[in-house]
């Protein structure tokens, strides 16, 4: 293992660094000016980083590092002892036994992106003895483990792969996995046989019309015909089956369905050209029945998959709360105990940075709360003993004792989160435009047909029954059933490739027209992280500001943080952290204190003169800081969240386009009003202080007036996500939100929503181009059928023809801009961290 | 020409051998993931 193959910094990010940025050795983002050891090689941007390294190089996978394409996100393990894996119920729930005597689970991984998490993945048999396979689907995130449960519990497995940055969570939906990929696989082989015997009977056509053309004899001809009969007939019984159970189940539910036109014409002519090839007389139809099996089983695949996307992922919702809480009993003893154990009562500790597992009442402490993930709102709450804390919600500055009031199923989160199941599952399948065609099309070619029979028999015109056959066949469906999949499939790829991920295809229908476009704020329309607006004071106040702030897990310091990168700081020679106030330190003799403006005034004396006059200007949307250094109040800083820089231009394109804009968050008031008033939303369409109940409520009220569609990232929005007609997920929100989510924008702004309305207006065009071509051709056919003037060879290309039109019409159409320029994932690594 | 009366059902024969051994491969799950092995392969050199 050589130490060249560490690099250092990725391509994209070394050029931006040259200067003094120091790059993690682990995740090669740049290490924070605090931590840099200038005493040591490597360097890292945080301890879980170091710890990934140290591991790896100790069993000499090295290597890692030479990947071109590795996670660009800094290593957070969760440090969690996993000890509810090892519980019987857990086994009972998620673990099988190999015939080899082994035990067997699959575990979603957090955090899993590219190539060397496969690679780093599957070394987990290296690191942890006693696991003899471990298998990653890089795709849906899971991984398979089989290890021997003599050697070593289910829990060290999960901690190896914390410390490297992947937190398992059990996967529940591994029966219905099963059954899915036995469903893909059947369809995989119908496709693939129908496919080898349209190939193979074509090629047999191919000699029967040049025959046809330059004379064969007899004996040749007849053996041809049996051949390509004898190849078509296990394209009927096997792959060519589902349309006629199809087309059964659509005559006994009596809904109208596109297998019906679609059997109607295969068992038409396969009979006639069964019995041509027996008396030996007249068209036999197989290859072009043999084709359509194959382009319509095709077609099909396209459109389940789309769907399957659809229904994919609601596993994560329960990633959200921990599974995990540690109780203390009567003993003042601590203990792990798996939440789903939590009982009302019970006391629980939670220390600073950790997430609460159940509902409950402060008993003992003070801190600040972050529970934006429940109600979006982004400033942190005080809570102090008395006040209740929600399952799923961060507990930010101080460790905490709570008494458990609401655990498990009646939690508060929970609720919510079944809300968002439910929404989804009423959610009704849109029709597709094209089946809903099939039914009219279907009455009209049997009405053409019989039609057709009745008067020319009536006539006594020669070949009546045959021209009617002909009809039935040239009128299949195939290019319309192919229209609406191939279309879809083509714009939500060309989507994929601009960052907006599409999982069901109606999506595209509704969002071809304008209706009322809702949009959460915090993270949606603002960044959703804290950043430091404004500033009034001396500069040498900075660093000492910076100093205190810097060992402070508080979101306002991360503010700080980020806004001064780079500045010296002095040695703080004490500190202290008032819960719900702020700090207190010294510094080089100096008493400084940051914090709220009632904390910071307790000590203020005096009052620095510029500041004093920016006293009253004070910004509503943003939370003051102010700092006392020796009992004079030298600065004030403001920090809030800052507003995305394309969102004004992308509403008003949307708003030109159409749409209704509302604004939705579950932030104050006064700072939605102030944000909608910047953004140009109507005074009564910038709604604050909204909970995720109340926004359920809205959209639900919305969608009585035509299509909402709901734009958020938060788990508080996530009911409204899967309620809207369309919900959006933007970039970096949390997973909860994403799985409900129909589309999935991997890029950051909102310029992604004005490109998504315009490619699926542009979509729906070439759909109804493509079933408009379909249908013209289908026309054409039957107008020949009816005249007598369809030969075989004719038909056989009539109907390709109609398909490769829809193939090429679906492919060149315009939908959404095939690359947009600086659209890499390498640009914004930060963001990969969510 | 009397050889295509031989010569076309062992083309046959040989097509069904072909889509045989394919929906064996699907079946036995070879087809399910067609994303990892190809990254996978990248760097085995540590098995």
């Amino acid at each position: 293992m050589s130490t060249d193959a560490l690099r250092m910094a990725t391509p994209a990010t070394g050029a931006a660094a040259a200067h003094t940025e120091v790059l993690c050795a682990h995740c090669g983002l740049a290490v924070p000016e605090g931590l840099v050891d200038s005493a040591v090689e490597r360097q890292f941007c945080c301890t879980g980083c170091h710890t990934a390294f140290s591991i790896l190089h100790e069993h000499g996978l090295d290597s890692y590092y030479g990947f071109a394409e590795r996670r660009e996100a800094p290593v957070r393990a969760s440090g969690r002892s996993y000890e509810e894996f090892d519980h019987p119920a857990f086994a009972q729930l998620y673990v099988t036994r190999t015939p080899a005597g082994l035990a067997r689970t699959e575990l979603y991984l957090e955090g899993v992106h590219c190539a060397s998490c496969v690679w780093l993945v599957e070394r987990i048999p290296l690191l942890q003895s006693g696991v003899l396979r471990a298998e990653l689907d890089v795709r849906r995130s899971l991984a398979v483990v089989e290890w021997d449960l003599d050697v070593t519990p289910l829990s060290a497995i999960a901690r190896a792969l914390d410390v490297l940055g992947y937190p398992p969570h059990p996967f529940r939906g591994v029966a219905r996995a099963d059954m899915r990929k036995r469903e893909d696989r059947a369809m995989l082989v119908r496709i693939g046989i129908a496919g080898a015997i349209a190939i193979n009977v074509m090629l047999l056509a191919l000699a029967l019309y040049s025959g046809e053309l330059d004379g064969m004899e007899a004996q040749y001809t007849t053996f041809f015909r049996w051949m390509s009969f004898a190849v078509t007939v296990p394209a009927f019984v096997w792959p060519g089956r589902v349309f006629f159970t199809g087309a059964w189940a659509s005559v006994r539910t009596k809904s109208l369905h596109m297998d019906l036109p679609i059997a109607i014409a295969l068992a038409a002519g396969f009979v006639r050209g069964a019995i041509n090839t027996i008396t030996g007389e007249g068209p036999i139809y197989f290859d072009g029945l043999a084709i359509l099996i194959f382009a319509l089983l095709v077609g099909r695949f396209l459109q389940q998959r789309g769907q399957r996307m659809a229904a994919d992922a609601a596993e994560l919702l329960h990633a959200i709360a921990p599974d995990t809480a540690r109780v203390v009993d009567a003993t003042d003893q601590i203990r792990d105990i798996p939440a789903a154990a939590l009982l009302p009562g019970m006391t629980l500790d939670i220390r600073a940075g950790e997430t609460f597992a159940a509902d409950g009442v402060v008993v003992r402490g003070a801190s600040s709360v972050n529970a934006a993930l429940l109600t979006g709102e982004s400033r942190p709450t005080s809570v102090a003993e008395g006040t209740m804390v929600y399952a799923g919600t961060l507990n930010v500055s101080a460790p905490l004792r709570v008494r458990v009031e609401e655990a498990g199923e009646t939690s508060r989160i929970a609720k919510l989160l079944r809300q968002v199941e439910e929404s989804a599952r009423r959610r009704a399948p849109i029709v597709q435009l094209a089946n809903r065609m099939a039914g009219i099309f279907t009455a009209v070619v049997l009405v053409a047909a019989a039609a057709s029979f009745v008067i020319k028999t009536q006539l006594n015109a020669p070949a009546a029954l045959d021209d009617a056959i002909a009809l039935l066949i040239v009128t299949c469906p195939c290019a319309l059933a192919l229209a609406t999949p191939l279309a879809i499939t083509v714009a939500v790829g060309r989507a994929a490739g601009n960052g907006m991920l599409i999982k069901g295809g109606d999506a595209l229908e509704l969002l071809s027209k304008p209706g009322t476009l809702v949009l959460d704020k915090t993270g949606t329309i603002t960044e959703g992280r804290t950043a430091l607006a404004s500033w009034v004071g001396p500069e040498w106040v900075k660093p000492l500001v910076l100093a205190l702030e810097e060992g402070s897990s508080h979101p306002l310091a991360d503010g700080f943080r980020r806004a001064w990168p780079g500045l010296d700081t002095p040695v703080v020679e004490r500190s202290q952290h008032v819960a719900g106030g702020g700090l207190e330190g010294v510094i080089n003799d100096q008493v400084v204190r940051i914090g709220s403006p009632r904390f910071a005034a307790e000590g203020t004396t005096r009052i620095n003169a510029t500041v004093a006059a920016a006293l009253g200007a004070v910004d509503k949307t943003q939370t003051p800081v102010h700092v006392v250094v020796n009992g004079e109040l030298v600065a004030i800083a403001g920090l809030g969240d800052r507003i995305r820089d394309d969102a004004l231009r992308s509403l008003q394109q949307l708003r030109d386009r159409g749409w209704r804009t509302v604004m939705l968050s579950g932030d104050a008031s006064d700072v939605v009003a102030s944000v909608g008033q910047t953004l140009g939303f109507a005074a009564h369409d910038a709604i604050g202080a909204a909970s995720p109940e109340d926004k359920l409520a809205f959209i639900e009220r919305c969608k009585q007036q035509g299509t909402v569609v709901m734009v958020g990232d938060g788990v508080n929005d996530a009911a409204a996500i899967a309620a809207a007609s369309v919900g959006i997920g933007v970039h970096g929100g949390a997973e909860a939100c994403l799985a409900t989510a129909d589309i999935y924008l991997t890029r950051p702004g909102l310029g992604a929503l004005v490109e998504l309305t315009e490619g699926s207006r542009r979509t729906m065009t070439v759909i109804r181009r493509n079933i408009g071509f379909s249908i013209a051709y289908n026309v054409i056919g039957a107008g020949m059928a009816v005249l007598g003037m369809l030969t075989p060879l004719i038909a056989a290309v009539l109907m390709p023809a109609s398909s490769i039109t829809v193939v090429l019409g679906s492919w060149y159409g315009f939908t959404f801009a095939r690359r947009v320029a600086g659209n890499s994932a390498g640009t914004a690594p930060a963001a990969l961290t969510t | 020409m009397s050889v295509i009366f031989l010569v076309l059902p062992l083309a046959i024969i040989i097509v069904a051998a072909a889509v045989i051994a394919f929906v064996w491969s699907a079946r036995s799950g070879q087809l399910d993931d067609l994303e990892t092995p190809a990254v996978r392969m990248l760097r085995d050199e540590g098995r």
